[in-house]
């Protein structure tokens, strides 16, 4: 396996608090890997230390073979990142969105031409170029985000609780989409509170108390812990923490 | 660079796109300017004074005339005692009374000079100051007559009183002010809430995960609004000049160097701002209560800081908007040259440059 992000006992602390202890583990080329825990596990503060958004208290990672430490900005390059809240600015239309999105990653004018339309195609809104993103449906914003913070070709795309706050319909439909990613080569690294969304991964782990207590494919999960589904595993798992989410 | 634009591009449509926001930063100083114009207004017709004349001679009478033919005055004659036009002024019935002493040609043909008394309302000291502007011109041109058609050169001077507000605190001071309160408000309020709003939105978060540097984030979140307040500048400028009569006498390259500093302190406080608030409202209000009072009180063109007590003028010192608007007096009222302001200039100077310094080294540590 091709190892695009590896980490060799990440962690980070608060003063006395450790929100992520000692994180081991690595994600291949291609794979969509949940991030599973309960609330206050740890688990953005694992995305944002993957992502440079927080610099680690200690312990080794490299993201697409570029250290966290040193080559910040080599990763920046090579990563999208879609937050919790939507990401898309309402009073710009859906191209602006792309093309500024596009253009602060360096992209030429003709690429961002090109990629739009493909973009675009994809979600079937070439009607919709000229729209304020405020008028597009909450469904419509959530997806055409996710294809703007892929729209730079990275590596590696950081999902955090993506799905929060939309129906199962649209839910559905943006898996389709990541399946799309994870088809050309994009790995994806997703956080969610949704058990069916992780049967929907390669392989997942789940945090609790700032330590990943399980890591395997979900079929092996349910396998090891002896449970029909991804629920009960989490809910043994998870039932165990002593942390408060918050 | 080309991503500095095109993120550039991006913030003024934001500002473009929100129309209360741009009635806001455009309507805001046209708004004031033209309120504090009519406030102002120099053009003070038809106001009543009355003439109490105790001498009734020749020269008083031609004198007397030419006030009422004037078109700033409606003149009465009727009072006559000191107790009468006091009563007058209370009620407020006259702005101005113009008292002639017994023997006033007398005076005049003998010794050469005479005083006439001329007394003021003066509790609207912008109606005061022009009236008796008025009249003591009137005076003067009176005297160069008299001086043509005679031997001597004579003389009569005008004594000027002005009741209930003999400082005459007020006037060309507003134009000043409400230029350093403009710049202020747009600048520290519509930064603070621009990158507050990024927060809000989340979007912030995937700027920083970007290569786009932080300082670049800073610097296109500053251009529009450093832009859109030159551009308040000249507005303020040219109604000031057309509808309040009130040039820039010094140098207007001096006036826009000060005012661009002072623009960049003002934004530099709306980054400091933004990097402690966490909502919109938080931001808004950050800058209203911590930057719009200050000015409002401690600049000096509302209340005179001299009168202040100790502590406050300490405290004004640190206020940007003091020294700001004593550029402005020094360079548009005054049309003194850079040798009469270095020592604002130094301290904006100072000011802008070490809050831009300390606004950018705390939005990168916040941010890793």
């Amino acid at each position: 396996m091709d190892a695009v992000i590896k980490t060799e006992k990440l962690t980070k602390r608060f003063g006395n608090f450790i929100a992520a202890n000692e994180l081991t583990f690595e994600v291949g080329k291609g794979e969509i890997f949940g991030f599973l825990g309960a609330n206050g596990a740890g688990k953005t503060t694992a995305m944002r230390m993957l992502c440079g958004l927080l610099a680690p208290s200690s312990g080794k990672a490299s993201i697409a073979g570029f250290d966290i430490y040193t080559q910040t900005e080599k990763i920046k390059r090579n990563i999208g990142y879609m937050s919790q809240k939507f990401s898309l600015y309402d009073n710009l239309t859906v191209s602006e969105n792309i093309r500024f999105y596009g253009g602060i990653y360096g992209m030429t004018r003709k690429d961002i031409k090109t990629k739009t339309q493909s973009l675009l195609e994809v979600l079937q809104l070439q009607n919709e170029a000229k729209t304020l993103v405020s008028e597009l449906p909450l469904g419509w914003k959530q997806k055409l985000s996710f294809l703007v913070s892929i729209v730079h070709d990275p590596e590696i795309v950081f999902l955090d609780e993506p799905t929060g706050g939309v129906d199962p319909v649209t839910r559905r439909q943006f898996w389709d989409l990541i399946y799309y990613a994870a088809n050309k080569g994009v790995t994806v690294f997703v956080t969610t509170h949704y058990m069916d969304e992780a049967e929907y991964c390669n392989r997942v782990s789940i945090m609790v108390d700032g330590v990943i207590a399980a890591l395997d494919s979900p079929a092996n999960l349910k396998k090891n812990y002896g449970h029909e589904n991804m629920e009960d595993v989490f809910y043994e798992l998870a039932r165990k923490a002593k942390r408060q989410g918050d | 660079m080309k991503q500095l634009i095109i993120f550039i591009k991006k913030e003024f449509l934001h500002v473009f796109r929100d129309r209360k926001t741009l009635l806001m930063l455009f309507g805001l100083p046209i708004a004031q300017i033209v309120l504090f114009g009519f406030a102002l207004s120099n053009e003070i017709k038809d106001s009543k004074i009355v003439v109490a004349d105790y001498s009734k001679d020749a020269v008083t009478t031609k004198l007397t005339d030419k006030i009422a033919a004037s078109k700033y005055f409606d003149v009465e004659y009727n009072l006559q005692s000191a107790s009468q036009i006091e009563a007058a002024f209370k009620k407020g019935t006259i702005k101005m009374a113009i008292v002639f002493p017994e023997n006033f040609a007398e005076d005049l043909m003998h010794t050469n000079k005479a005083t006439v008394q001329v007394i003021a309302d003066a509790s609207d000291p912008n109606v005061a100051t022009a009236i008796t502007n008025y009249v003591t011109q009137i005076i003067n041109d009176f005297n160069s007559q008299l001086s043509n058609s005679s031997p001597q050169p004579l003389q009569i001077m005008p004594q000027i009183q002005m009741l209930y507000n003999p400082e005459l605190r007020g006037a060309p001071n507003f134009v000043p002010g409400v230029m350093a309160l403009v710049l202020m408000l747009v600048c520290t309020m519509m930064t603070s809430v621009a990158i507050v709003k990024e927060k809000e939105l989340g979007t912030m978060e995937i700027l920083l995960v970007s290569p786009f540097k932080p300082l670049y984030i800073i610097i296109s979140k500053l251009t529009p609004y450093l832009i859109i307040s030159v551009v308040n500048l000249f507005v303020i400028l040219i109604l000031s000049s057309l509808f309040l009569d009130l040039q820039v006498k010094g140098s207007v390259l001096l006036l826009v160097f000060g005012s661009i500093l002072f623009i960049l302190t003002s934004l530099s406080i709306g980054l400091l701002l933004s990097i402690g608030a966490k909502t919109q409202q938080a931001a808004m209000a950050g800058s209203l209560m911590g930057m719009m009072l200050p000015t409002m009180l401690l600049t000096g063109f509302l209340f005179p800081i001299e009168n202040m007590p100790i502590a406050l003028q300490l405290l004004s010192n640190i206020v940007p908007s003091r020294w700001y608007f004593l550029i402005i007096k020094k360079v548009m009222l005054k049309g003194l040259g850079f040798s009469a302001v270095w020592k604002e200039i130094s301290i904006l100077t100072v000011m802008s440059v070490s809050l831009f310094v300390l606004s950018l080294r705390r939005f990168k540590i916040r941010l890793q």
